[in-house]
């Protein structure tokens, strides 16, 4: 110590400033010169890739917005006058987004689902937050008792006038398909799945048949079954609803797509966890409650997911079997004579396209994000 | 149909599955975007969209837009050439068998040769030249033996050529854009699966990035591929169901629809188209279940 402070040497006590890059390999052009030109199959594809941007975007843009017809009441908005060009008729959406999003639901009762998607909504935030408190009781009542409360506002009883399902239409189908077909698939694809790796025969045989027939045939031949058969097979007089029989039949279809995501997370559950619940004293149950589900459904929640979203696309079929969901309602809408223009037909369908895209892509990032947050101790 | 959706799928898929980690960073948002935009939407909204929105607001044949090789698009569909098939035209593609007998032969001795002598010889060039060069030459030799009708305007539709109706040609569209977004994840995945550590080892070894690709890369990323995509090609095949949305006679509008009509016995009659798919849907899983133990890893 005493050493260095009589001795008069030079020690440097702090680090040069590192020198800035060469402007060229800094800012803007350097991250240019790296992403895009680095080497001449780079160029060519950062040349094509730029021709098709500006051969196919300004069209679009001014197809969608700079042309498009906003407001209007009927099909002269959107008729080309003159020979000057026409965009989008987003008029005819906004003229008809009472009958997209609740169908021929009658107009003095639309306050009901109103009410229903915000509560849906609001009890999903509450479900899905992670930092929202009380989680646990709000699953338990979305499950059970907002159900009830869905069903009685919707189809009225109890003081409220009765909505038969025929007249309910537009995003209100399409969500309620998609969410009792969640809500009951996932139990009834834990139960497939366990039945399939059940050491029981006739138990595993009958979730084999039961999984492979259903995940080997088409959804529209399903509903098809449901909609035209079912009531062939039932006696003259039981006569029950076409939506709850669509309904059934997705919840089966896709109950046997969820029991093999299942089996798949179960089977990546180590045989020591099982052996483990059983040196515990567990009974089946008790440690598939316990032990196994937890891990198991935890690993294959992307896999889950991603049903969810498949079961939210397949839920436009039902407009092949006569149900007005939203995709239905706005091809409905289509021979609309008072709005018959070339451009509704493009700008409705681009519509749903937005709607369904929205829900599908906010699911999947739901899904990664809960990925990343339940990814305890299995980072690689 | 669904074939031909499978073929027109796979190698785009496979493009688009690597453009996404491409370097460039144009081509890898745009393939982003692409993907995430058509897999977040219904396969039946977008055959809605390519038929109703697309293929029937198109101006008539006359007006219509004629792209390279007098193929036209309008509101009839797809109208391209349509060969004329000549003499001595089956000798062309008996060669093609040949040629791919010749590949294999060639391929088997220039692995003799390089276990032999270290030295390698490019075969996949050479058996490209020979899988293409034989048929042509044959073809050039024997004088050219097909001829194309072209299609021409007369009246108000195409006389000759050959057409691809609306339906169809939505139907293809549809399902191979939609089916692609799919493939591509997964082929993503699975070259994802694949650890760097893997191709840095091959680069030290001295492969080149291609040869890496081929050799390192590909052959270990197809384990994780194939059984994905098994699900993938039986999706599709019931995802081509859909084409009764839009009015194209498959299996269920052929069954389900006139078969239905004239005989009037519904429930045999769905039950038979059912029991196709399942059919079909077991053969398919069959093979890919085959084809994925060929390329497993053997294990202990």
């Amino acid at each position: 110590m005493n050493r260095i402070e009589t001795d008069t040497v030079f020690v440097r006590r702090d680090f040069l400033e590192p020198e800035a890059p060469p402007p060229s390999l800094g800012g803007v052009p350097g991250w240019v010169r790296k992403n895009l030109f680095s080497s001449p199959l780079n160029i060519v594809v950062s040349l094509t890739m730029l021709f098709l941007l500006v051969w196919l975007l300004p069209p679009l843009i001014r197809w969608l917005f700079v042309d498009a017809v906003w407001t209007g009441t009927n099909r002269e908005a959107c008729l080309p006058k003159n020979g000057e060009t026409m965009g989008a008729c987003w008029a005819f959406v906004n003229a008809k987004l009472a009958q997209f999003t609740f169908g021929s639901y009658p107009a003095d009762q639309r306050w009901r689902p109103s009410l229903v998607m915000i509560g849906f909504f609001l009890g999903l935030a509450w479900v899905a937050i992670p930092k929202m408190p009380r989680r646990r009781e709000g699953v338990w009542f979305m499950l059970t008792a907002f159900p009830v409360l869905t069903f009685w506002l919707l189809y009225g009883g109890l003081g409220l006038p009765i909505v038969e399902t025929p007249n309910w239409g537009g995003l209100l189908v399409t969500l309620v398909v998609a969410i009792s077909g969640i809500v009951a698939s996932l139990p009834l694809g834990i139960l497939l799945a366990l039945g399939r790796r059940s050491k029981l025969p006739f138990i595993k045989i009958v979730s084999v048949v039961f999984i492979e027939v259903w995940r080997g045939v088409p959804l529209i031949t399903v509903l098809f079954m449901a909609s035209v058969m079912l009531p062939l097979f039932l006696p003259t007089g039981v006569n029950f609803d076409k939506l709850l029989r669509a309904l059934i039949g997705v919840a089966l279809f896709t109950g046997a797509y969820m029991a093999e995501t299942i089996r798949g997370g179960l089977q990546a559950i180590p045989k020591g966890q099982y052996e483990g619940a059983a040196s515990l004293g567990l009974g089946y149950w008790q440690s598939m409650r316990l032990i196994i589900l937890p891990q198991a459904l935890k690993i294959v929640i992307p896999g889950i997911v991603n049903s969810f979203i498949s079961l939210f696309k397949d839920t436009s079929l039902v407009m092949i079997i006569g149900l007005y969901d939203l995709l239905g309602s706005i091809q409905r809408n289509f021979s609309d004579a008072s709005w018959s223009t070339p451009s509704i037909a493009p700008t409705g369908l681009i519509f749903a396209a937005a709607v369904f895209w929205v829900f599908c892509f906010s699911m999947s990032r739901y899904s990664m994000y809960m990925e990343r947050k339940l990814n305890t101790g299995r980072k690689r | 149909m669904a074939l031909s959706s499978a073929f027109r799928a796979s190698p785009k898929t496979g493009v688009v599955g690597i453009s996404r980690l491409s370097k460039n960073w144009l081509l890898a948002r745009a393939a982003t975007v692409y993907v995430e935009t058509l897999r977040n939407i219904p396969l039946l909204l977008q055959l809605l969209f390519w038929y109703k929105a697309v293929l029937s607001v198109l101006p008539g044949p006359r007006q219509g837009y004629w792209l390279p090789l007098s193929i036209n698009l309008s509101n009839r569909g797809l109208t391209m050439p349509r060969p004329i098939i000549g003499e001595g035209f089956e000798i062309v593609l008996s060669t093609v068998p040949v040629a791919v007998v010749l590949t294999w032969v060639m391929a088997r001795w220039a692995k003799r040769r390089q276990i032999a002598t270290g030295q390698p010889f490019p075969v996949f060039r050479a058996s490209l030249g020979l899988i293409i060069g034989l048929p042509l030459a044959v073809f050039l030799v024997l004088g050219a033996p097909l001829s194309f009708e072209f299609p021409e305007l007369k009246g108000f539709n195409f006389v000759g050529g050959m057409v691809i109706h609306p339906e169809l040609t939505a139907m293809l569209f549809g399902i191979s854009l939609y089916t692609a977004t799919y493939i591509a994840e997964t082929v993503r995945a699975g070259i994802l699966a694949v650890s760097t550590g893997q191709s840095e080892a091959a680069f030290s070894l001295g492969l080149r990035p291609s040869q890496t690709m081929r050799l390192i890369v590909v052959p270990q990323a197809m384990r994780v591929i194939i059984p994905p995509l098994t699900s993938q090609y039986l999706n599709l095949t019931k995802n081509s169901s859909l084409a009764l949305a839009i009015g194209y006679p498959d299996l269920v509008a052929v069954f389900a629809g006139s078969t239905l009509n004239i005989t009037g016995h519904a429930i045999e009659v769905i039950a038979i188209t059912m029991a196709v798919y399942l059919a079909l849907s077991l053969v398919t899983a069959a093979l890919m279940n085959w084809f994925n133990a060929r390329v497993a890893l053997v294990e202990r």
